[in-house]
């Protein structure tokens, strides 16, 4: 029984600074910027923007597949080495994590501009340059140079997690390899697949840096409009808007996801 | 165990004893400033803000801004304090007008006598009670002359060229870019016209496809690379720019430009008001202004100052236009609430008029949620058929 | 299958270190240009030792993460046995909240914060509300996740019968609690609080929107000044906390390394 009072202190805080902070962007959402008075307009007209949580959406939803694919590789090859050498590149995918993203993705926009170290390169040898940076090309490079190692993560815990006894009987019951992998390996990180995929589509849906650098004007995000509001347009009553339909989406989108697989996703998370 | 509490009470020691560096001393003011907007010392340029704290033992906390609008946003979102902000002249009418400045004191700046007669009493600010001019300028076109000719920068058409499609740079504040759309469309800066703004909103989304970013201080680092090739910005920088690119040059579009000052002021809320006022003063002192001054590039308001200064600055026609010139220019007014508002609506709408990817996205999105459909049915059927078989 | 996992892994870890080297190089760059590399100079850094500014506000980003992490880690690690201690519905319900800043884009969280306290400050009419204090709230709420997250499954983990014979054996619950389970538990909290730390040390967005003018951390002024003309200073602190990190990351590899073989040793002895 007294155990369960050592959550109080805890309970009480998310309440403070998570539920009812959720109710004030609620309840600027419903409120004009200059009255201060009741109003929808702010969430009648989130419609002009359905392109750009469209592109948004798209983009991150690429990037997190983008991920998946060269992701999966890595984890498995990871899950497969040596003890000390698993740890040591494990330590190697996390290490980006704490360094400063703002100024790697800065360091790809000195290699992809019309200037940059690509270009030169390729002026040097006497081509033309290409057109690198300001793509939708760039932006998902941007997403997956930064979120990758969200994605690498929990797929790497939950690969090791198998046992490998299970794999050896179906080996041992005539499978092929392949097989192995399509029936054994590939539905048992399944929970894997899945939170790394929320992982790398939660950040990118909602990115602003990334498509302000690397974008072109052209490929504004979500992100990029919530910022403004909030810091360039003083219109938060609109951003709040912004913020709770994107809140929503990311909703759907990761409780469709979780229709894939039956696990829950807390203890995968966990396990990061 | 034991080990692990003293372990943990050293970093709770550690930590606490590292925050009074953190926290505010009590003689401070915090400035807020445009960026790249004060002689830092680089360059052997003089250190304003550190002469300052020698002089007077008041500490500054420095913080910066891009932007007019974000100035106000800041301001107006609250939770923050500032005792000295540098915004334009339009941004001072708005403030004053809803209230969020502080009257100065004047007998706390005696150095304001060196402001010229031509800068006092300005439109924005019609008793001087609540600025001190800090510079003045103009905008202009800065454009690569190894990629662009002097004729197509004589008039802002240029920033619409096809031939220059990603490589022209826009401002990112509503004002200055409406304004660059008005005077090639004849209009007055300070419309407040709906339909009038509409059309310069409809200019702007047409020089979409032309623009390769929206920037403020970055066009420095994208001009002097030659990464773009033409953008309006400040007078002032252009001088600093042209000293690492030789390549650059200004010109004044025929089109019409605009002329503005930007001005110190006190917020409403300010922590320290003497000292604000100190440091109003300090910047109005001729020797620092000249010192100042000369580094930024921007134009004085103080013909003292102007004595003291480079002369290679001072008659430069970048910085202090002929009156020839300047009679195609035109000053910020603040505008009313309501037309502010269209403006900032027409230009986040600018901003966000995607590419003609659209359909293409639409589509995509349409296909991916479909096989997500098709996924959820075939793994639900097979989970009943194994419940079957199971049974 | 194997060849091909490794060659993807190499270029992975290629892609996710190259623009880190492009960044140290362009540190020893005589030129401002990233892309063309003019001469060597030391004096950069030497630019940086003399910058009291820039080392203050990485002090700054050091005490909020230290306190920050510290403080979620001690409410966390308590909030995690509560709510082990729960059945039910309560239980499910404290998880939901748990996990809502975790699957919420950290833009909402930053902005649904910074509305919180402008709301509070406007209320209360406390004119610099924005600060230290609002920092260190806001950290230490995206922190509590992490914590509860690292923790709870090693509760899962931990035999029953454990708490229950301390108990039996006189212990009073919190003699039970810092004598047996806390030891149990330990690895959970501590690559929580690890975790939280480094969030908290990199963490942009959230402190973007909730700093004030009074206290700033490193990102969100390396993000000012990634809006200016760059100064390459930036690049060198770069490296060095590059070169910190991944010295401190290789030393406690190696600490666990040697630790796990002692432990191994030992066992066997006691085994013979």
């Amino acid at each position: 029984m007294k155990s369960k009072l050592l959550a109080c202190p805890y309970i009480v805080w998310m309440i403070l600074f998570t539920i009812i902070p959720l109710g004030i962007v609620f309840y600027y959402a419903l409120t004009d910027s200059v009255t201060g008075q009741f109003t929808l307009a702010n969430l009648a007209g989130m419609g002009n923007y359905l392109p750009i949580f469209l592109r948004s959406i798209w983009l991150a939803m690429f990037s997190a597949l983008i991920c998946l694919v060269i992701g999966y590789p890595v984890a498995y090859f990871i899950a497969q080495c040596k003890p000390t050498t698993q740890r040591f590149l494990e330590m190697l995918i996390m290490l980006p994590m704490c360094m400063s993203f703002l100024l790697r993705t800065l360091a790809w926009v000195a290699m992809l501009e019309d200037t940059g170290i690509i270009n030169s390169f390729i002026c040097a040898i006497g081509l033309k340059p290409l057109p690198l940076i300001r793509t939708n090309g760039a932006v998902i490079l941007g997403m997956v140079y930064n979120y990758l190692p969200y994605m690498i993560l929990p797929l790497y815990s939950v690969i090791m997690k198998i046992d490998p006894r299970l794999i050896e009987a179906a080996l041992d019951l005539g499978c092929t390899p392949r097989l192995v992998f399509s029936r054994v390996i590939l539905p048992l990180s399944g929970p894997g697949i899945l939170s790394g995929i929320t992982m790398v589509f939660v950040p990118a849906v909602s990115t602003f840096y990334i498509s302000q650098k690397l974008g072109s004007p052209g490929t504004t995000l979500i992100g990029d409009v919530i910022e403004s509001q909030f810091k360039t347009a003083y219109n938060p009553n609109l951003g709040a808007a912004m913020s709770l339909v994107l809140m929503v989406l990311i909703f759907i989108c990761v409780a469709v996801m979780n229709r894939f697989g039956e696990s829950d996703g807390e203890e995968v998370i966990a396990k990061v | 165990m034991r080990k692990t509490i003293v372990c943990l009470l050293l970093v709770c020691v550690l930590a606490f004893s590292l925050m009074p560096a953190a926290c505010a001393s009590d003689n401070e003011i915090t400035v807020y400033n445009w960026g790249q907007y004060i002689s830092d010392g680089t360059d052997g340029s003089l250190d304003v803000i550190a002469e300052f704290e020698k002089e007077t033992g008041i500490k500054v906390n420095y913080l910066t801004f891009d932007s007019n609008e974000s100035m106000y946003t800041k301001l107006k979102t609250g939770g923050a304090a500032y005792d000295i902000i540098i915004p334009s002249d339009y941004m001072i009418g708005m403030l004053i007008e809803e209230n969020m400045l502080e009257p100065l004191n004047f007998d706390n700046i005696p150095n304001y006598q060196y402001i010229d007669e031509a800068f006092r009493n300005q439109a924005y600010d019609p008793n001087n009670m609540y600025s001190v001019p800090y510079t003045w300028g103009t905008v202009g076109l800065i454009y690569n002359t190894q990629y662009v000719s002097a004729e197509d920068a004589a008039s802002w058409n240029c920033l619409w060229n096809k031939d220059y499609a990603g490589k022209v740079l826009m401002f990112d504040n509503p004002r200055d870019a409406f304004a660059i759309a008005e005077s090639i469309l004849g209009f007055s800066y300070n419309t407040t016209d709906t339909a009038e703004l509409q059309q310069a909103a409809e200019l702007l989304k047409q020089q979409k496809d032309v623009v390769q970013s929206y920037v403020m201080d970055q066009i420095f680092d994208k001009m002097q690379r030659g990464e773009a090739w033409a953008a309006p910005y400040y007078a002032g920088d252009f001088l600093t720019m042209v000293e690492e690119n030789p390549d650059l040059a200004f010109s004044y579009p025929q089109d019409g430009f605009n002329i503005f000052i930007d001005a110190m002021c006190i917020p409403k809320g300010c922590q320290n008001k003497e000292g604000a006022e100190a440091f109003i003063n300090f910047l109005c002192r001729p020797d620092i202004c000249a010192a100042n001054l000369d580094y930024l590039g921007y134009s004085t308001p103080e013909s003292a100052a102007k004595e003291l200064m480079d002369p290679e600055v001072t008659s430069s026609p970048v910085a202090y236009p002929d009156e020839q010139t300047l009679s195609a220019s035109e000053s910020f007014s603040s505008l009313p609430i309501e037309a502010t508002q269209t403006m900032n609506d027409l230009w986040l709408g600018v901003k966000t008029t995607g590419s003609n990817t659209t359909l293409y996205i639409i589509v995509s999105v349409v296909a991916v949620l479909a096989v997500a459909a098709v996924f959820i049915v075939m793994n639900a059927r097979r989970r009943r058929k194994k419940a079957r078989r199971c049974k | 299958m194997k060849r091909v996992n490794l060659v993807i892994t190499i270029l992975v870890f290629i892609f996710l270190y190259l623009p880190m080297i492009v960044l140290g190089v362009a540190s020893f760059n005589t030129g401002l240009d990233v892309a063309t590399f003019k001469g060597f100079t030391f004096s950069q850094y030497a630019n940086l030792f003399r910058d009291e500014s820039l080392l203050k506000l990485l002090g700054n980003s050091v005490v909020i993460a230290l306190l920050s992490s510290l403080i979620a880690t001690v409410f966390g690690t308590l909030a995690a046995v509560g709510i082990f201690s729960m059945k039910g519905r309560m239980r499910r319900a404290v998880m939901t909240m748990t996990n809502i800043p975790m699957t919420n884009p950290d833009i909402v969280t930053g902005v649904a914060l910074a509305l919180l306290f402008a709301f509070t400050g406007t209320m209360l009419k406390i004119n610099s509300i924005l600060g230290f204090w609002t920092l260190l709230i806001a950290h230490i709420t995206f922190n509590f996740p992490y914590v509860i997250l690292n923790v709870m499954p090693k509760l899962q983990q931990m035999d029953p019968d454990l708490q229950e014979a301390a108990l039996d054996l006189g212990c009073t619950p919190m003699q039970a609690f810092l004598k047996v389970v806390i030891y149990e538990i330990m690895p959970g909290v501590i690559s929580g609080a690890l975790m939280a730390f480094t969030m908290s040390l990199d963490d942009f967005v959230i402190s973007y929107f909730v700093t004030g003018s009074s206290f700033i951390t490193l990102p969100v002024e390396i993000y000012n000044y990634t809006k200016k003309p760059i100064q390459p200073k930036i690049y060198a602190l770069f490296t060095l906390m590059f070169a910190v990190i991944l010295i401190l990351m290789v030393v406690m590899n190696l600490l666990q390394a040697r630790s796990e073989k002692h432990s191994k040793l030992h066992n066997e002895k006691r085994r013979m």
